[in-house]
């Protein structure tokens, strides 16, 4: 009886401990992207002066940016098409525009092609580093990157993507307001 | 494997069952409890199979004839959970009820009230998920796959129904493989050691132990989308920085232990009633178990094969490619060994065996095109297209449920004292054989033709063999009607079952009275 106890404690353990396991899957995919750049985004990095040296050779750098399905603004990149050379500080900048007539927060998330350039590409400042980017109704903005393109790049990679989608921060509210909305109106 | 039984006959010992509807409430009795479970599951296959027969017909011709779209996506979503959660799994604990304590000699499961309780949430649970079809909004319609976002943003306000169901679910099946477990490890008869045990029982050790390790992941998806849902938070929202492709890692971490969970009980099935017809021990017994440990451990590292078209890198499509194709060696191994049990055997063709055979030809045939879907580059032109749907029914219609339905036809002598009715055992088979073909077979050429999964309307090249495939869809579905009548004439009377029912039936449930009596093996057996 002893050993039967003993299996179902061991087993009602493993039950919980997989539970967890699948919240703590959440952190593990986090940090394991971040490690192999799998996801493909590029975070702030803080040593970007390291990677400021000689000039290097001249690759080619595109902008692209989505509005995610919902989002009203306008949001486009400055400049979409640039040579660039690495070593060398870049600034670019992206124009927002916030098309309704209330207050809304959006939130950009970037994404790197091809994905093996994303350890070589230094942000010292992106807006998609932020939580959320306020705008009042109608009010514009120009977003601002700065990043470098460490000389040591793969000397097979001529040219870069960044993306960025811009995503209505409040959508989840929304959907559930339009929801009751119905109920009122039928 | 030879027992020396000792049949106890002292009723005055063991009271029976109560009597009336109080039986089925509070029983512990594993007898019970499987019953439970298999009419349950039945009934369960047969309301999902309604709504194949809804889909399939709105697929008879293009264009839209039957149903709404939305009814149609609500039918597809519900379908899928249904057979699985409620047709499949629940047949598979009720077989392992009836037959586990048998096999290894001992008189009951290790927690029986447990048990009572793990059966009697389950029809909670589905009368849950199917009362959303009748809510504002209507049932959850995003598929049995419930990715986020349409499952979260986009997601009817029933989905949190869905949400309650899927835990209830996922509780049930916790406390039914705990109970497999302590049964399997605590309770054999003297003298079995793990490598005697029957190929069922081990198939079930297995099994519950993978159960272990995914539902409760099942559980933590399902309470993130909850929380996102309900709490504000952004587990797999890209705009509160949260990923929507984690749910899908997070979903296939439990979903494709989840699809060998409902095929290696079938795989221990099968082995006995190939081995009973063939009259011959059955061939490679330590490396059927190796086989399913291997399978079994596999499982683990292969998930993002469903999710090639996902946009990871090179690296990583290697080796889900490779891992999945190494699936193919154990599983090779398996069915070589079948065969080769077969391979001068005595064999008859009576239906279990029928369905053991043709289990081991379809169920082979879907695994072949799941390594056509593993290969990479050619699954970017499948993905997502009706070459999947071929593939996965062929491993669970005639995989999965015909090793269901040989089982019954099998041990039911056992059950009920009584022989079905064998011409009409035959007819079923070949009408269910013919009809799974008809219905699958053709899905494979319009997959790969490029006709996208879960659509109500196709384009107008894939209307013939969708027309085909719908005659198929119903001559199968009524011939499980036809099954029902076989089993319910079966249980009402028939010929008297010999104890050993089969000629080269081995193991110890064979040993005892036909029908089995309500309490078995209150003295272990001793096993040599």
């Amino acid at each position: 009886m002893g050993s039967r106890k003993k299996t179902i404690l061991k087993l009602s353990g493993a039950v919980a401990a997989m539970y967890l396991f699948s919240f703590l899957l959440v952190p593990l995919y986090d940090v394991f992207c971040d490690i192999t750049g799998l996801n493909g985004k590029v975070t702030q990095t803080t040593n970007a002066e390291s990677s400021i040296s000689i000039e290097g050779r001249e690759i080619g750098l595109q902008f692209i940016s989505h509005n995610n399905a919902g989002m009203p603004w306008t949001f486009k990149p400055s400049k979409e098409v640039t040579k660039i050379k690495t070593g060398t500080m870049y600034e670019a900048t992206f124009y927002a525009k916030n098309t309704t007539n209330e207050m809304m927060v959006g939130r950009a998330v970037n994404s790197v092609a091809p994905t093996n350039a994303k350890d070589y590409i230094k942000k010292i400042e992106c807006f998609c580093f932020a939580e959320g980017i306020e705008l009042m109704p109608g009010e514009e903005i120009l977003l601002p990157i700065k990043m470098v393109v460490d000389n040591e790049l793969p000397s097979n990679i001529k040219n870069i993507v960044l993306s960025y989608t811009i995503f209505d921060s409040n959508l989840e509210k929304k959907i559930i307001m339009d929801h009751d909305g119905d109920h009122a109106g039928s | 494997m030879s027992a020396v039984i000792e049949n106890h006959h002292n009723e005055h010992d063991h009271h029976g069952p109560a009597k009336g509807l109080k039986r089925w409430f509070y029983t512990t009795n594993h007898k019970d409890i499987g019953t439970l479970y298999l009419w349950f599951s039945f009934a369960m296959f047969l309301i999902g199979g309604a709504m194949a027969m809804i889909i399939r017909a709105e697929l008879f011709q293009p264009g839209m004839q039957i149903v709404e779209p939305e009814f149609y996506n609500q039918m597809i979503t519900l379908h899928g959970l249904i057979m699985i959660f409620g047709g499949v799994m629940p047949a598979f604990v009720g077989l392992a009820n009836w037959l586990v304590p048998m096999m290894i000699g001992a008189p009951d499961m290790a927690l029986p009230r447990m048990n009572n309780l793990s059966f009697w949430i389950l029809p909670f649970a589905f009368f849950v998920l199917l009362s959303s079809l009748f809510m504002e909004g209507g049932a959850p319609n995003f598929g049995w796959t419930f990715y986020a976002p349409l499952s979260t943003t986009y997601a009817p306000p029933s989905t949190t129904f869905f949400i309650f169901s899927v835990h209830i679910m996922g509780a049930s099946s916790i406390m039914g493989s705990i109970n497999v477990i302590v049964t399997i490890m605590n309770m054999r008869a003297p003298g079995m050691g793990l490598m005697k045990m029957p190929l069922f029982v081990w198939s079930w050790l297995i099994t519950a132990y993978l159960l272990i390790a995914v539902m409760p992941v099942l559980a933590g998806a399902v309470t993130m989308m909850l929380m996102d849902i309900h709490f504000g938070t952004s587990f797999f929202n890209a705009a509160g920085g949260g990923d929507p492709v984690l749910f899908q890692h997070i979903f296939w971490f439990f979903g494709h232990p989840e699809v060998y969970i409902m095929i290696l009980p079938a795989f221990g099935i099968v082995s006995h009633i190939i081995e009973t017809f063939s009259r011959k021990q059955l061939f490679g017994y330590s490396s059927m178990v190796w086989a399913m440990l291997s399978i079994a451990i596999l499982s683990f590292v292969v998930w993002a094969h469903h999710m090639f078209t996902v946009g990871m890198p090179l690296a990583a499509e290697l080796f889900f490619m490779w891992s999945t194709m190494l699936i193919a060696v154990p599983t090779g191994v398996k069915v070589f060994n079948w065969i080769a049990t077969m391979f001068k055997g005595s064999i008859t063709f009576e239906t279990p065996m029928l369905f053991a055979c043709a289990f081991v030809v379809l169920f082979t045939l879907g695994g072949f095109s799941g390594l056509m879907l593993a290969i990479t580059p050619a699954d970017f032109q499948y993905h997502d297209t009706y070459f999947v749907v071929a593939h996965f029914h062929y491993v669970l219609v005639p995989g999965a449920i015909f090793s269901i339905m040989a089982a019954v036809y099998y041990w039911i002598p056992k059950w009920t004292g009584n022989m079905y009715d064998e011409r009409l055992g035959r007819l079923h088979f070949w009408l269910s054989f013919i009809g799974v073909n008809v219905t699958f077979f053709p899905q494979h050429f319009i997959g790969l033709a490029g006709m996208p999964r879960r659509v109500p309307d196709y384009a107008l090249q894939f209307a013939d063999w969708n027309m085909v495939s719908t005659a198929g869809a119903f001559l199968f579905g009524f011939s499980q009607v036809f099954f029902l009548f076989i089993v319910i004439k079966t249980v009402m009377g028939g010929k008297q079952a010999t104890d050993q029912v089969w000629e080269g039936a081995r193991g110890l449930e064979w040993t005892v009275d036909s029908p089995a009596p309500y309490h078995t093996f209150s003295i272990p057996p001793k096993v040599s």
